[in-house]
């Protein structure tokens, strides 16, 4: 029977300066040892990938650089003078794909969940409303968005009728709706039904009534579940926005356009590329950081 | 004797909230030790600790001698030779009950998938189970799937079985069920740790109870003594609470 009972000994220190918890003793030198080893790994293998970065980084320089059509390539898309000319215009339509970027992106989330809901009502009394819905997810999620933006672009105002608007900032916003209320409604839908039936079951056994349960039960579950999903679409979002310069409307990509057909240089076309890519960096991060905080709190709980 | 666990000085805290202020405990080849301690005490995570689940803030976890809590040793290799098994069942719920019992020994063992199957029908046999072997797990009650999930830890040959409150989510009828498989389990030798309320179970089976308390082993010892006569107010405390709740 080797069954000790030995309360530590030592100095009981308040909170000790390597950030450990009030009431306990300094941390013993085994645990700094292991904690200083913990810390020189991460150090190497961080050193190892900074490096490894480091040397693809300089081959594909090398690799471009002394490629024959290099020189040629170089003016006429990355020339910097180019780019001084171009990116005050462009920075002012990257303005205007903002604006359509957070109202689109508003309306496609009501949109969506609406429609999400209308597809997962049961009963017959719901039938229509229910093919209503899965008609405009299949309408909308099959068409190629720049199809979708040429007929609401170009179709609607040749209707002529009266209150439809015609400026292409409005019309562009609404197709993009179209399209992406029709993906995150399916991506609603899956979540709503990856909530165990179980939840339903108990939420109903309170009392609560479906569309109370529905509400307060299974959407915020629903929701949770899928906001990495909506973040990726999100970040897609955000580069479609580009594409309402097909209307006509002068966003990013137009504003280089233009440059582009004055100059006939291509410069401004990969200007107007990176600050895109600039703008989905920041969400995408955000995206990453959604997903390991929902495969944290998984892990965590106290069952074993 | 030497001791196949050894928990040394494990302190583990969340945040503000310190579990274990230097928990030490060590368990012997063949012996059954049974944790008991208050909802919250920590007995889960001290399971938590000495599976590798969790890194401790301070102290040692020996497995066979060997320091388990040093970084440099490769955590998938010390949880291949430890079974656990948990409140939840946690089988796999696409699996049928033999393959997920077959799982581990041919994917992570290098068994041969004939070999693993005769034994984990001989092991199913023997709780009374073979012919569910091809059964999925949800169609099983609750007491069947926590005898195949023990099954599914003992397949892979294990130096210790550790078992967290695996009959709390159970029905009184199934607990006898469950328990008797792991009764089975340490008459045959089985190294066993495992948390319990089941005060009566613990005086059966265990060779040593624990009570877990504050954040540390507050006292331990045979059974008889720890549960018919303990020495700390605080463990008389404990015990007269369940004894008013009906449990011992
Ligand atoms: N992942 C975690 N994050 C934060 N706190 C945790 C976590 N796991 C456990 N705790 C906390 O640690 C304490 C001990 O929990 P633990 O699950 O070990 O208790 P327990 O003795 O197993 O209780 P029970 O008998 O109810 O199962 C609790 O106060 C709990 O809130
Ligand atoms: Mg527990």
């Amino acid at each position: 029977m080797a069954l000790r009972r030995r309360r530590r000994a030592g100095p009981q220190l308040t909170a000790s300066l390597t950030g450990g918890a009030p009431g306990l003793p300094a941390p013993s030198q085994l645990e700094l040892d292991r904690r200083a080893f913990r810390t020189r790994r991460s150090r190497r293998s961080t050193g190892v990938a900074l490096l490894s970065t480091l040397v693809f980084a300089v081959v594909a320089y090398l690799v471009v650089t002394r490629s024959p059509g290099w020189p040629r390539v170089q003016t006429t898309f990355f020339s910097l003078s180019a780019a001084r000319d171009a990116f005050p215009d462009i920075l002012r339509g990257l303005w205007l794909n903002v604006q359509v970027l957070v109202i689109g992106g508003l309306l496609v989330l009501v949109l969506g969940l609406g429609i999400a809901v209308l597809r997962t009502l049961r009963g017959p009394a719901f039938a229509p409303l229910r093919l209503l819905a899965t008609g405009y997810v299949d309408l909308f999620r099959g068409m190629p968005l720049i199809i979708t933006l040429y007929l609401v672009g170009f179709g609607l105002p040749a209707l002529r009728l009266q209150g439809v608007p015609n400026s292409p900032f409005v019309l562009g916003t609404l197709a993009i709706v179209l399209t992406y209320s029709a993906y995150v409604a399916e991506v609603f839908r899956a979540g709503i039904e990856s909530v165990h039936p179980s939840q339903r079951a108990a939420a109903r056994s309170l009392g609560l009534t479906h569309r109370q349960t529905t509400r307060i039960v299974v959407l915020p579950q629903a929701v949770r579940n899928v906001t990495p999903a909506l973040l990726n679409d999100f970040v897609a979002l955000q580069k479609d926005v580009g594409l309402i310069s097909v209307l006509g409307a002068v966003d990013a990509v137009r504003a280089a356009q233009i440059q582009v057909g004055q100059t006939f240089n291509f410069t401004p076309y990969v200007v107007a590329g990176l600050l895109f890519v600039l703008l989905a960096v920041p969400s995408a991060r955000i995206a990453d950081g959604v997903a390991a905080r929902a495969r944290r709190r998984q892990q965590t709980g106290s069952v074993l | 004797m030497s001791a196949v666990l050894d928990v040394r000085g494990v302190v583990k805290s969340f945040g503000e909230n310190v579990v274990l202020r230097g928990v030490d405990l060590s368990v012997d080849e063949h012996q059954v030790v049974a944790l008991i301690g208050g909802s919250g005490s920590g007995k889960s995570t001290l399971l938590r600790c000495a599976s590798l689940l969790e890194t401790v803030d301070d102290g040692q976890v020996l497995l066979d001698g060997e320091d388990v809590t040093d970084p440099r040793v490769d955590a998938d290799a010390v949880r291949r030779r430890l079974g656990v098994v948990f409140q939840t069942y946690n089988l796999f719920p696409h699996m049928t009950v033999l393959d997920n019992v077959v799982l581990a020994p041919t994917r992570v063992h290098g068994r041969s998938r004939s070999d693993a199957r005769d034994e984990a029908l001989a092991l199913l046999e023997r709780i009374g189970l073979a012919d569910k072997a091809g059964e999925y797990p949800d169609r099983l009650s609750g007491g069947q799937q926590q005898r195949v999930a023990i099954v599914r830890a003992l397949a892979v040959h294990p130096r210790g079985l550790l078992l967290d409150e695996i009959t709390s989510a159970l029905d009184p009828e199934l607990v006898g069920e469950v328990l008797r498989v792991v009764r089975e389990g340490a008459a045959q030798g089985m190294t066993i740790v495992m948390a319990t309320h089941e005060m009566g179970f613990a005086k059966q089976v265990a060779d040593t109870v624990c009570f877990l308390d504050q954040g540390v082993v507050l006292e331990s010892g045979p059974p008889e003594q720890v549960l018919g006569d303990p020495v700390e107010a605080r463990t008389r405390q404990f015990l007269s609470r369940i004894i008013d709740a009906g449990r011992l």
